[in-house]
């Protein structure tokens, strides 16, 4: 089994079961903190995934859209708990 | 010789982030599933971005995939603990199993300030039973 298979038939849906398994919580979740940190966790699978992909497809230009991704999870969820606690202030 | 060893560093890594995803369906509270995702998750994603390192081989990419590395390992930290804080002030019920909770009553709930002794302030979130 070459490299390319292997990441193809098992890592790949491996990944896409976890991504289900957030995405369960992502809707169930009492409360707004739990929706928060599986949007988090959706966003830090989906870096894994495009490494899979860039390793596949060997193209390596796709390791900036990662960079992006890991910009964008970190802001959104300090944008969430900031506003989160403000709200509870007033 | 370098396709096994980013074969297992993969599988290392895409086992941590499934174990991740599956504690997020099963733990019964939300700070445990905060504490989950903050430690596991970021050695998962850590693990198949030095997979991917290994298999291109270049500096470029290396350098890229450290960066990475280096800013998921600075900020996954300081997200989680400024979402638990966000969670703990506005009284997200806690799980009826928990121990011990030294945080009771120690923030003030005006100012948000966290006092060293012992205070009782009214933030201080109750315990259910009730699974989520």
């Amino acid at each position: 089994m070459s490299l390319q298979e292997y990441f193809h038939f098992i890592i790949i849906p491996l990944l896409g079961i976890s991504v289900i398994l957030v995405f369960i919580r992502f809707v169930k979740g009492p409360s707004l903190a739990d929706r928060v940190i599986a949007l988090d966790m959706l966003i830090l699978i989906s870096i894994c995934i495009i490494a899979v992909y860039s390793i596949t497809f060997n193209q390596s230009t796709f390791l900036d859209i990662a960079m992006l991704f890991a910009l964008i999870a970190f802001l959104s969820t300090t944008a969430y708990a900031f506003y989160l606690e403000k709200r509870e202030r007033k | 010789m370098r396709e096994i060893i980013i074969m297992i560093l993969a599988t290392i890594g895409v086992m941590f982030i499934f174990s991740t995803s599956l504690a997020m369906l099963r733990k019964p509270d939300v700070y445990l599933r905060i504490s989950v995702t903050s430690k596991a998750s970021t050695l998962g994603v850590g693990l198949i971005l030095f997979a991917t390192a290994i298999f291109f081989n270049e500096y470029s990419v290396t350098t890229r995939a450290i960066a990475v590395i280096l800013f998921v390992f600075l900020t996954v930290p300081i997200g989680s603990h400024m979402l638990a804080r966000a969670a703990y002030f506005t009284k997200t019920p806690i799980w009826k199993g928990t121990e011990i909770d030294e945080l009771q009553g120690q923030y003030d709930p005006e100012t948000h300030e966290l006092y060293s002794e012992k205070n009782n302030t009214s933030i201080k979130p109750e315990k259910t039973d009730k699974p989520s």
